[in-house]
């Protein structure tokens, strides 16, 4: 526990302080940049293009060696990676917009070709003398071990660059991802912004290759957004929330695993992200599962409630099992279907309601009335007090059961 | 009943409640049906009995419900409280009995397949899973596209054919299941005059053979001529009877409320007083 | 081709084509259902259920790691499920989200599980290890017919063998079914076809191809043999019959083809280390389907 203490203070020694910092920077670049992609129902495009990376990894690596060059200098991996998964993205849009297949297959064949032919270069690469202590597997899963200064300020750069661009881009990247045809109709080039939602997922994933490797980084694309979703009905707001759910896994998780052996740091970062997205689709609120489900039950027993209601106030009888028990536990019926007094002043106050809006339907024949007739919307809510007494004018003294 | 409402809207709550048992000779019965997508209902408890052997409409705005009510009825969406019964019995044990045409905006137009094969779904539920389609099953749907017109295009890909003809495609295929009771989603919706005619003359026919059609239905003006029956709903049921009595000004203005023009009004009242 | 051959490639060979076949199946209707990135969900769960059948047998055979694979698509598919109807969530993001997850957590698992006495390790379930899968004990062709020996034959050439008879044998027995709930759903269910049962069946199937084809070609690149494929074979014709045939032909030949230039290719530019052969069968499935989008008859969506 103390271990965790010291690394969460960032007390546990350069490295881990190096990885925490870097991690944090990184999970708020890709809960920030992954904002819209999702928004825009694309989120899984950021899985191909981060799979579309690996044969870049290779390439680079094999053209450095070949030129004499060292085959592990970070920019030039990322270089290559940022070339092919650029490749793959047009692919993935080249596809879905010339041939019939949809853009769902293109996303998948891209992902699974790339990833192939990467770990075809990945082998190459072992054949080569150069190649044996290459160390490229760690781009698959990330290693912290060899965290180096300027592998952390090459997060902390690209990362704040691709949070200002999202944050400078953010009115036409929501006008696009709300409504493409509309965007278009304002004059903007949808492609283009398409193309660089896109850039900004690229960006934050080569430059996180390291750190969390390709698979995970894609969870870390994914998951701040869609859990940010449940917090906001708003997108500017969401990139923030977002980024912050992306920023404190990264941190949480790279403390989590400096303060114990062994703990590899990608998969810890991606499950605390997992952590904070299931309390948000347990917890939140208004959208959250568990509010849902109360207010499907609430919603499900004041329709069963109205229609017994309504059966009680035309003498008919209850058909449903879930409506009889309902009315029953309220004291409105016997168990055999008879109503009690208080069911019958209920049904009374229902069947004038019902009466009301037949008058009320006759003379507001206005648009804005239609769509309340809805069974379960009061009438107090849509009338006012001297136009409800109005319509009991029109419908003369009160009755308290329908006449036969 | 306080005499100073008009007959025509009102309604005792019977609007709301349907009677007490399922009249048994109706080909299709829906007792207090309530569907919702969100917390609010797109349907509120429905009652509607559709009698054997004839043409019935359902009828109401946009945004009312009558698709909704229909795919309920079959059970293709879930619904939140009600009943339904077929020819008197439970809907699983009348599937047999119940030919569907969905919105043929509602499939995949670029599925890799061909007219006949479209038609041939119709007979998948007798098949079973392992029975072989014979050369009789063939026959029979090519028979089914020949009654709506279409015998030449068997073997074209769905894909190639116009929105007519793809709505004719699917009568044919529920002509293929041979069905008592056909429910049909906006068959007219954006087709042309020919297949329009097509259509009718084909449900026409079946009346004639005794077989129920229900049909979800959104052309005022041709309700007269189309149909026997009509059910009025805008989430809720308005009116339901004989299209003689039933199609009235009132009862149109009651359902579409300000929805419905003043001058489609007038139209329609005018074709009133010429019936 | 002689007794090498039949010690050293035949079964790889096999064992490539059967991978993809039992991959391509399914995948024809995964991808007429939009759903082609549910192959891209299940080739990442099958990881962490595999691990979790092993830490709860402690051995790496055939029936618990098929049963944690099915088990880790049906947990994936029901919690993505929720995500999306009771959170609301587009299908997409609701796949990433859970997906991920998963995997992430399979990878712990196993880095933090001894798994160094067994076969399995996460480098091997990333990228597949079909050279590995050698027939020493057969001494030429006459081996196929002599039963002592052909009892030796790889325990993977068996389970796969089995999972595509599998396979083969579900999509003839729900070929009507399969046709009607993918083209019609709202029909499917009119005429009391259980379209939600047949979709899950779908997506276990995939599944347990996918755990099958995973000694041969890896958990990810299961994805490319799900979709490849079957996408250029949609692109050849505008039957679905024909459509299956041709996936099975692309699969044959994305195997067979890329067995062979990751063997030997290397061989004809000098360079004597093979290159991974489940990585070349991805690439040439890849390249298949680049050519069908190029050149297909009906590659061209309706207007």
């Amino acid at each position: 526990m103390s271990l965790f203490v010291e690394a969460f203070f960032l007390q546990a020694g350069y490295n881990a302080t190096l990885v925490a910092i870097g991690a944090g920077v990184l999970g708020f670049a890709a809960g920030a940049s992954g904002t819209f992609p999702f928004l825009r129902k694309r989120a899984l495009i950021s899985d191909a293009v981060a799979h579309a990376t690996l044969p870049g990894i290779g390439l680079a690596f094999i053209l450095m060696v070949t030129f004499g060059g060292d085959g592990r200098s970070l920019l030039g991996l990322i270089a290559g990676s940022a070339l092919t998964a650029w490749t793959g993205l047009l692919l993935i849009e080249w596809i879905s917009r010339r041939t019939r297949l949809t853009e769902d297959a293109a996303i998948g064949a891209i992902l699974g070709t790339f990833f192939g032919a990467g770990i075809v270069f990945l082998t190459v690469i072992q054949g080569m003398s150069a190649g044996r202590q290459a160390g490229l597997e760690g781009f698959l899963l990330g290693s912290t071990a060899g965290m180096l200064f300027q592998d952390a300020l090459l997060i902390a750069v690209g990362g704040s660059l691709a949070v200002l661009v999202t944050w400078l881009m953010r009115r036409p990247m929501t006008i696009v991802a709300f409504d493409s045809d509309y965007a278009m109709t304002l004059g903007y080039d949808v492609r283009r912004i398409d193309l660089l939602m896109m850039g900004l997922v690229l960006s934050v994933t080569v430059i996180g290759l390291k750190l969390v490797g390709l698979i995970l980084i894609v969870a870390m694309l994914i998951i701040p957004a869609v859990a940010a979703r449940f917090w906001t009905d708003r997108s500017t707001k969401m990139i923030w929330i977002a980024g912050c759910i992306g920023g404190a896994s990264g941190y949480l998780g790279a403390v989590l695993s400096a303060s114990a052996p062994a703990m590899p740091t990608g998969p810890i970062i991606v499950l605390v992200a997992a952590g904070i997205f299931v309390f948000s689709l347990l917890f939140a609120p208004d959208r959250g599962v568990l509010v849902t489900l109360f207010r499907h039950r609430g919603f499900q027993a004041r329709v069963h409630r109205r229609q017994g209601l309504l059966a009680l106030a035309a003498h008919h009888p209850i058909r449903e099992a879930y409506t009889l028990r309902l009315l029953t536990r309220e004291g409105l019926v016997r168990p055999d279907g008879v109503p009690t007094d208080a069911g019958r002043a209920q049904a009374a106050k229902i069947a004038r309601d019902e009466r009301r809006w037949d008058v009320a339907r006759e003379i507001y024949q206005d648009t804005g009335l239609t769509g309340r007739y809805d069974g379960l919307t009061p009438i107090e809510d849509v009338f006012t007090a001297d136009e409800i007494a109005e319509l009991d004018h029109q419908l003369g003294p009160p009755v308290t059961a329908r006449t036969e | 009943m306080s005499p100073t409402i008009k007959p025509a809207i009102v309604s005792d709550l019977g609007h709301a409640v349907g009677p007490a048992r399922a009249p048994r000779d109706a080909a299709l019965a829906i007792h207090g049906l309530t569907v919702s997508y969100s917390e609010k209902p797109a349907v509120f408890s429905v009652d509607a009995a559709f009698s054997t052997g004839e043409i019935s409409a359902i009828v109401g705005p946009n945004g009312a419900g009558k698709s909704t009510l229909l795919k309920a009825a079959l059970g293709v969406i879930p619904r939140l409280s009600g009943e339904v019964y077929v020819f008197g019995d439970t809907l699983r044990n009348a599937r047999a009995r119940i030919g569907y045409v969905p919105q043929s905006a509602s499939v995949d137009w670029d599925f890799p397949t061909t007219v006949l094969d479209v038609v041939q779904m119709g007979l998948y539920r007798k098949l079973g899973l392992l029975g072989r389609l014979s050369g009789q099953g063939r026959a029979q749907a090519l028979e089914c596209l020949d009654r709506v017109g279409l015998a030449d295009f068997a073997n074209r890909q769905i894909g190639q054919i116009s929105g007519g003809q793809r709505q004719r495609v699917f009568l044919a295929r529920a002509l293929a299941q041979d069905a008592d009771l056909l429910l049909l989603d906006e068959p007219f919706a954006g087709v042309d005059a020919a297949t329009e005619r097509a259509i009718i003359g084909v449900l026409k026919l079946l009346r004639k053979d005794g077989k129920t059609v229900v049909a979800v239905h959104h052309d005022l003006a041709t309700i007269r001529d189309y149909f026997d029956r009509i059910l009025l709903v805008n989430v809720r049921r308005i009116a339901e009877g004989p299209v003689a009595t039933t199609f009235t000004t009132e009862n149109l203005q009651a359902t579409f409320g300000g929805r419905l023009a003043t001058t489609h009004l007038s139209e329609l009242a005018i074709m009133d007083d010429g019936h | 081709m002689g007794a090498e051959f039949v010690q050293l490639s035949l079964i790889p060979v096999l064992i490539g084509i059967l991978s993809a076949v039992a991959c391509a199946l399914p995948g024809n209707f995964l991808i007429l259902r939009r759903q082609a990135l549910i192959g891209d969900a299940i080739s990442h769960v099958v990881l962490p259920g595999i691990v979790i059948a092993f830490l709860l047998t402690g051995v790496t055979s055939v029936a618990p790691m098929l049963l944690g694979a099915a088990g880790a698509a049906l947990v994936a598919v029901g919690l993505i499920e929720v995500v999306k109807r009771l959170g609301g969530i587009e299908p997409g993001a609701a796949m990433g989200a859970i997906f991920t997850t998963m995997f992430a957590a399979g990878v712990l698992l196993l880095d933090r599980t001894d798994t160094s006495t067994v076969h399995l390790d996460v480098e091997h379930a990333l990228m597949g290890n079909l050279e590995s899968l050698v027939w020493l004990q057969a001494e030429g062709w006459h081996s196929l017919l002599d039963l002592a020996i052909l009892a030796t034959l790889p325990d993977e050439l068996v389970r796969i063998a089995t999972v595509c008879a599998i396979v083969v044998a579900l999509t003839l027995v729900f070929w009507r079914w399969l046709k009607i709930s993918t083209f019609d759903e709202g029909f499917a269910q009119a005429l009391g076809i259980p379209a939600a049962g047949l979709g899950l069946g779908l997506v276990v199937t995939a599944a347990i191809a996918a755990v099958a084809a995973f000694d041969a070609v890896g958990s990810i690149i299961v994805i490319a043999m799900f979709i490849c494929p079957p996408a250029a074979a949609r692109l050849m014709t505008n039957r679905l019959e024909h459509q299956v045939a041709w996936s099975v032909a692309f699969a044959t030949s994305s195997a067979t083809l890329g067995y062979i230039f990751a063997g030997y290719g290397p061989l004809w530019f000098g360079s004597p280390a093979a290159v991974s052969a489940s990585g070349m069968i991805a690439s040439i499935s890849g390249i298949i389907l680049g050519l069908a989008c190029l050149y297909g008859p009906q590659r061209s969506r309706v207007k």
